[in-house]
């Protein structure tokens, strides 16, 4: 090994791959060498066998539908409001003046702790999951977008108005472009994120979802079902971040991010 | 006529964190006819650049002012092209996008500014990259792009800030020439800021040499070459008398510039 020397594709997927084998190599080996009671840590085989009986018991994929439902809803809505307003502040100083000190304020305010609030207002329904997840990651969503449309190269914007361009031109046909790469990938990053907030919602006063399947089990010590449930959000998460990545890829083919 | 009129023209920037403000550039008057080749040189730090911007509309004079054709120029506009040294093609635009990009913001109708595009991009061949990204491009073809890009919407001015810096020595040569070729072609006027004497003189139909800074003309060296020239002009002894006339004159001015710390 040598600094920054690459690596083959076919060693990349092997690597890749052979951590996912140690890692259940281990588990199994600690769960059926007795080295953990099954009460705390189930092995893999128990979790994929409870997996299924989920699946086809308990219509765990309607839980896992409305989970996915309730994140893509409540992040949409939070970026609708967010890129405009972070686009508006990056190109705006005066409008960052007023929006960003509350912003940055509101940024630290843990989505989690609002729960209580929500269902004061919003109750236990459908609306106060999209709340959760609109708040958890709107302030996020704002300040990234100001940062990266505020960030555009000053040559840029000289070139386009010695070719004539005017405030609208540099706002709409030079900063939003040169920022649509980054924004694209802010929303991949918070959507992670969103993944967070949903489940704890779902953890308090939920009667649908992965994270009130997860809570359900707990009260029946079935550490199986739990460990599926929590694999079950890393996998969507990782399809969905790679969805976006494909997207990317294919909307910004200019781009070197 | 397009007639650049500078007069007292000077720039001081502002004191930065309690220092003392910086006088970049000293009154100076200029002007450029229309379809004159201007070379300006000096050593890095004179206001060259400063001088182009202001010119350009980019930045604004602290005292004195700038006319175009009679009508002061008060901020950036399609009638003064530029091209900077840094590469600024839009990464996001393909290269005929990037050439359509001026005629577009000033509502050119699409078949009129495609077919400039094209023009352009046969003077300058890239006709092949039409459809090529930046990041894709060469630093001599951005460059051509972008010298494109300011010619597509027929500036009346086109003013240029070493535009070939960045290039290696052969390629610069090679854009030298498409760039005397394209001046010979559409006469427009030019004004060129460079620290390279031959490409003042290779280029230009008169030099003026800038002091260390602040920056202020010290001379002015008429350059007799008659158009079109060629590269050939390069190893003549006239072209070398004048290129160690040149010499002399901003070898002092570097001397104060370097000791000053630029």
């Amino acid at each position: 090994m040598k600094p920054l020397e690459p690596v083959s594709t076919t060693a990349r997927v092997v690597l890749g791959i052979s951590f996912f084998v140690i890692f259940f190599a281990a588990w199994a080996a600690v769960t059926f060498g007795g080295l953990v009671p099954k009460i705390f840590l189930a092995d893999p085989v128990t979790m994929l066998q409870e997996g299924w009986y989920l699946i086809t018991n308990h219509g765990f994929l309607v839980d896992i539908g409305v989970t996915v439902w309730r994140v893509v809803g409540g992040f949409i809505l939070a970026a609708l409001v967010a890129v405009p307003l972070g686009l508006a502040m990056g190109a705006y100083k005066p409008v960052e003046a007023f929006f960003e000190p509350f912003v940055s304020f509101a940024r630290y305010l843990p989505a989690s702790a609002f729960i209580p609030l929500f269902i004061l207002w919003a109750g236990v329904g459908e609306k106060q999951k999209l709340l959760v997840i609109f708040v958890g990651s709107v302030f996020q969503i704002v300040l990234m977008v100001a940062v990266a449309v505020g960030s555009i190269r000053r040559d840029l914007v000289e070139a386009a108005l010695t070719l004539g361009a005017r405030d609208q031109g540099i706002v709409g046909r030079v900063m939003v472009p040169y920022a649509a790469p980054q924004i694209a990938e802010i929303l991949r990053l918070v959507l992670g994120w969103a993944w967070t907030y949903v489940i704890v919602a779902e953890l308090i006063g939920s009667s649908s979802g992965i994270g009130h399947m997860i809570i359900e089990s707990q009260a029946l010590l079935a550490t199986g079902q739990m460990i599926f449930g929590i694999i079950v959000i890393g996998v969507i998460g990782l399809i969905s971040d790679f969805l976006f990545k494909a997207v990317n890829q294919k909307m910004f083919p200019w781009s070197t991010i | 006529m397009s007639d650049v009129v500078v007069r007292g023209v000077s720039r001081t920037f502002p004191s930065v964190r309690g220092g003392e403000p910086v006088q970049a550039l000293s009154p100076v008057d200029l002007t450029v006819g229309e379809g004159d080749f201007v070379a300006i040189l000096g050593p890095s730090g004179c206001g060259k650049s400063t001088l182009l911007r202001i010119v350009a509309g980019l930045d604004r004079p602290t005292t004195g002012t700038v006319t175009l054709d009679g009508r002061p120029v008060a901020g950036p506009g399609a009638d003064r092209g530029m091209v900077f040294q840094s590469y600024t093609l839009f990464p996001w635009l393909t290269v005929v996008e990037n050439i359509e990009f001026g005629p577009r913001e000033r509502g050119v109708a699409a078949a009129e500014r495609r077919a400039t595009a094209e023009k352009l991009m046969a003077q300058v061949g890239l006709t092949q990259f039409a459809n090529h990204y930046p990041k894709q491009l060469s630093g001599g073809m951005q460059q051509r792009t972008a010298l494109a890009r300011a010619l597509a919407n027929d500036p009346k001015v086109l003013l240029l800030d070493e535009p070939f810096g960045a290039l290696d020595h052969q390629t610069r040569s090679l854009m030298q020439e498409l760039l005397l070729s394209i001046w010979e072609t559409h006469r427009k006027t030019v004004l060129f800021v460079t620290h390279d004497i031959e490409e003042a003189v290779f280029m230009a139909n008169r030099v003026l040499v800038m002091s260390a800074r602040p920056g202020r003309f010290k001379s002015e060296v008429p350059i007799p070459f008659a158009h079109p020239r060629s590269y050939k002009l390069k190893t003549t002894p006239e072209f070398g008398r004048l290129e160690e006339q040149l010499t002399e004159d901003i070898r002092g001015e570097t001397i104060i510039a370097v000791q000053a710390g630029f």
